[in-house]
């Protein structure tokens, strides 16, 4: 039998040697699978790390493309700190777009100032409200939020696609499923740097991004309701001592996670789609997952590695465009290094132990005195 | 993602551990050697070599002792008893005889032969059952199935329900083998267990406190069931603390008193009162003689406070009262497992009764108000349990102060935690009650158990609150830490405030508490003043004999 020990004290130099093992290994094994396939490795390797990054508007890119990670990932840190499993982000987002498309389509005239609040505040709404779904079914009659709120995915995909191809298509759009364009004031603009101009599509959202990161870590560490959220993660029953509510946990971090899971999808369509349509998300909520769980839960590491999985994600595109890659091969690739760092991961918190069934036995039935 | 699917099958295995080991039975595939040689009725136990004979057990666990140079002998068709308070090394004791551990010294014979008992699988080959107090089954399968599990392979189905309906009527068990576990209550899944023991045709069963998961209808049944399988040659090991059970079911009892066999007698020529001192034992300082201060005020005041079974294997509240008064301890004495757990939640305020005045602090209704709201009120809370109740083993110590004091202002500012303040207040804790830290502020599962319970302890009395709960306040703790939190909890009360503890440890309520109550299956007796009381008059309530039970307790 095969057992998973929590470590009780990790060393530091454990920690930072974690994520380096972990790197090194997926550039070992996929040189390997890349020579394999007949390609040259080293410049397999070079499209997916450095290509992408090689010029200073891809930079700009690369955070446009973690902007949604980081959103999401921000808020989901509560919800698996707190033991809750939200797996549904991806419909939360859809949500999100859908609630701020109402207010840019259906008030078109309004100022820019007025705008861009009422539709952040839209998406945080929209996403809300599909995350208290599962949270009330479970605090309500214990159901298991990894399912709803997964099925509750499929659901949001349904409803927009319906919106779009429905009730809100323009009807200039030639019968192609596609809302009207967003008018300016709904737009979110590109950032014009100082001296630099534009980088790449660097727009404001990363900076409200990099804000929600920092914000989430400060409410995690610093304030006593990211105190409540780690208590009822870490011991429920010490968290129910302290005279902390489960189901008020329970109910804040999916809505605090819905909440920005919604402001990632109304950034996305405000700042590269300018429109809705069926598909205004790159799996970006499933994503965001591991992007949670490669910042080990912890806020101020979801930039790191929201910024890593971007990179995993523009690297296949560029291994796929420079060297005829097929796609299937370059997710291969992403995988190992995910699996990689998790793994890394699971390695630095658990020490393996192998019992023979015998003793395992005794030492389970005698724990009882 | 995958992290936590490993969590929750770890999780899993850890709750089941005797599914895990059913499971475990079943796939080593054994067979059984089927040692039915039955001699019919039962000789005066007297001129037969005994069943199994243990002599000379010692088991050490570090530098305690849980068995000293225990004896035991039992006899083919016996019904025996072992008696003790927890800790008295009953567990230790059954757990070296079928197997779960070893004894350090001393030899066992079993039908006069010399034997080592090398696992519980092999104790059953031998022909010793076991039946746990906390058995689990799998809830979604049938009573068959469930059985099936734990018996080696090559048995159909059909034919193990036939053999189960047959057992089950000639013992009168009342078993229906293509019931659903879910749909049965606690006594009827307790006599599945059984039967599963059953089936493998054991010489002796041994049951670990089996009524003290079921109603008193369903321990006569189960006393009759037992009686039968007495009858017909099978030996019965009856752990228990409960004197009037023994007296009704037994014929002899050994009683067990921290690790030492303090005697073997026949139940017919003892009373529940020479049982009861049996196994509490005449202690120095016998009789005690802490007076509380005269006429302190009522500080906390519960009436009639009633809990239904939290879950299966609880024990329900019935119709709880008393008064803790201003300066004085009262010790809530009793077994553990009689309700003790069930009680402080409710005191804690994390089960909540539905009805309106129950629990009156200062003659305020607080029967409804939360664990912060109480403690706001003045009152500070020490559950039994350190790791996971009192504090979270994986945060620091300052943030487990925080636990306990959030709502009461200081560290937390407009919901922004100061974490200077939050760490001196822990380091003034650490100080005050000499709480050894390995750094400046360790996880709280780096401390000792005894550390760690200075710290729970502490952080409550640092408050100076007007009302102290306590459950097990110096359980697992080394004789130093332990006198140091009874005269922190002596000096507490002596400024005035009240202490209520709840404590198995009898020793430590005559020697702190000014008034003793008694909670035996979920009643509470009345508190008598401590002056002037005898352990024998506690060891009685404590076993739930009529003898020792008050007009209206």
């Amino acid at each position: 039998m095969i057992s998973l020990i929590p470590r009780k004290d990790i060393p530091l130099a454990l920690t930072v040697m974690t994520p380096i093992i972990a790197i090194a290994l997926t550039l070992i094994v996929g040189a390997i699978i890349f020579a394999t396939l007949g390609y040259d490795p080293l410049q397999a390797l070079y499209q997916f790390f450095i290509a992408p990054v090689s010029r200073p508007d891809q930079i700009g890119d690369l955070f446009v493309k973690a902007c949604p990670l980081i959103i999401i990932a921000s808020g989901l840190v509560f919800c698996f700190r707190a033991n809750v499993w939200n797996i549904g982000a991806e419909g939360q987002l859809i949500l999100g777009a859908v609630f701020s498309g109402y207010v840019a389509l259906t008030f078109p005239g309004l100022p820019g100032w007025a705008m861009m609040p009422l539709m952040v505040i839209a998406s945080m709404l929209g996403g809300l409200l599909w995350a208290m779904i599962p949270a009330l079914l479970k605090t309500r009659f214990n159901t298991n939020e990894i399912l709803v709120s997964l099925m509750l995915t499929y659901v949001a995909a349904l409803l927009i696609d319906w919106i779009v191809r429905g009730p809100w298509r323009d009807p200039m759009s030639f019968g192609f499923p596609l809302t009207k364009m967003y008018e300016d004031a709904a737009l979110i603009s590109r950032i014009e740097l100082p001296g630099i101009g534009y980088l790449g599509q660097l727009h404001w959202g990363v900076v409200g991004a990099l804000l929600m990161a920092v914000g989430a870590w400060f409410v995690l560490s610093r304030m006593l309701v990211g105190f409540q959220v780690k208590v009822m993660g870490a011991a429920p029953r010490a968290g129910r001592f302290a005279g902390f509510s489960p189901s008020f946990v329970t109910v804040m971090v999916l809505g605090i996670s819905g909440a920005a899971a919604g402001v990632a999808g109304m950034v996305e369509v405000s700042a590269n789609i300018d429109q809705l349509q069926p598909d205004i998300s790159f799996g970006y909520g499933f994503t965001a997952i591991i992007v949670t769980f490669l910042a080990r839960l912890n806020p101020l590491a979801v930039i790191g590695a929201g910024l890593v999985v971007a990179l995993a994600e523009l690297g296949g595109d560029s291994a796929q465009i420079a060297l005829g890659m097929p796609k299937v091969v370059t997710g291969v690739f992403k995988g190992i290094l995910l699996f990689m760092l998790l793994a890394g991961e699971t390695f630095n918190r658990f020490r393996f132990e192998i019992r023979l069934p015998r003793s395992a036995a005794v030492k389970l039935t005698g724990g009882q005195n | 993602m995958p992290l936590f699917f490993f969590e929750q099958v770890l999780t899993v295995a850890a709750r089941r551990p005797h599914l895990s080991e059913a499971f475990m039975t079943a796939r080593s595939r054994t067979k059984t050697s089927k040692n039915s040689a039955k001699k019919a009725g039962v000789a005066a136990p007297t001129h037969q070599t005994p069943l199994l004979n243990a002599s000379g057990f010692v088991k050490r666990f570090g530098n305690f002792t849980a068995n000293d140079d225990v004896s035991f002998s039992i006899y083919e068709g016996e019904i025996h008893a072992l008696l003790g308070e927890n800790g008295a090394g009953k567990s230790t004791f059954v757990k070296m005889v079928y197997g779960l551990m070893q004894p350090d010294s001393g030899a066992l014979e079993w039908r006069g032969q010399p034997v080592t008992i090398n696992g519980p699988q092999h104790a059953r080959e031998m022909g010793i059952g076991m039946v746990f107090q906390h058995f689990s089954l799998f809830q979604a399968l049938t009573v068959a199935e469930n059985i099936q599990l734990a018996l080696p392979a090559g048995e159909s189905l059909s034919g193990l329900s036939d053999r189960v309906r047959r057992m089950s009527a000639e013992y009168g068990i009342g078993v229906d083998p293509d019931a659903r576990v879910h749909n049965l209550s606690v006594g009827q899944q307790q006599r599945v267990e059984i039967m599963r023991c059953l089936l493998q045709n054991p010489s002796l069963l041994i049951m670990d406190e089996p009524t003290s998961v079921l109603t008193p209808q369903e321990t006569d049944q189960l006393f009759d069931v037992l009686r039968r399988f007495s009858d017909s040659g099978v030996a019965i090991l009856f752990i228990s603390h409960k004197l009037d059970e023994i007296l009704a079911l037994t014929s002899r009892a050994t009683v067990l008193r921290r690790g030492i066999n303090v005697g073997t007698v026949d139940t017919d020529t003892r009373s529940a009162r020479q049982l009861a001192e049996m196994m509490v034992g005449e202690m120095v300082g016998d009789v005690a003689c802490n007076t509380a201060p005269a006429d302190g005020d009522v500080l906390l005041e519960i009436s009639h406070l009633s809990r239904p079974r939290p879950t299966q294997f609880a024990t329900p509240l019935r119709k709880i009262s008393m008064q803790a008064r201003r300066g004085e301890i009262l010790a809530i004495a009793g077994i553990a497992g009689n309700g003790q757990d069930e009680l402080m939640e409710a005191l804690i305020g994390e089960w909540r009764a539905g009805l309106d005045g129950i629990i009156f602090l200062k003659g305020l209704d607080i029967t409804h108000a939360g664990p912060a709201v109480r403690r706001n009120a003045g009152i500070g809370f020490v559950p039994e349990e350190r790791n996971g109740h009192a504090a979270v083993p994986t945060m620091s110590l300052a943030e487990n102060n925080l636990l306990t004091s959030h709502s009461l202002g200081g560290a937390v500012k407009n919901g922004v935690i100061d974490d200077d303040a939050m760490r001196q207040a822990a380091a003034d804790v650490a100080t005050a009650f000499d709480v050894r830290l390995p750094n400046e502020n360790p996880l709280a599962s780096a401390l000792s158990g005894g550390n760690l319970q200075k710290f729970v302890v502490g952080r409550e009395i640092a408050k100076s609150p007007e009302l102290l709960i306590v459950s097990q306040p110096t359980w697992g703790v080394d004789v130093g830490a332990a006198m140091f939190i009874r005269s922190a909890m002596l000096e507490l009360a002596a400024k005035g405030s009240a202490v209520v503890m709840i404590s198995q440890d009898l020793e430590e309520v005559f020697m702190i508490a000014h008034r003793i109550a008694v909670l035996y299956n979920g009643h509470l007796s009345a508190a008598m003043d401590a002056t002037g009381l005898t352990a024998e008059k506690v060891g009685l309530l404590m076993g739930g004999s009529a003898a020792g039970r008050g007009p209206d307790a």
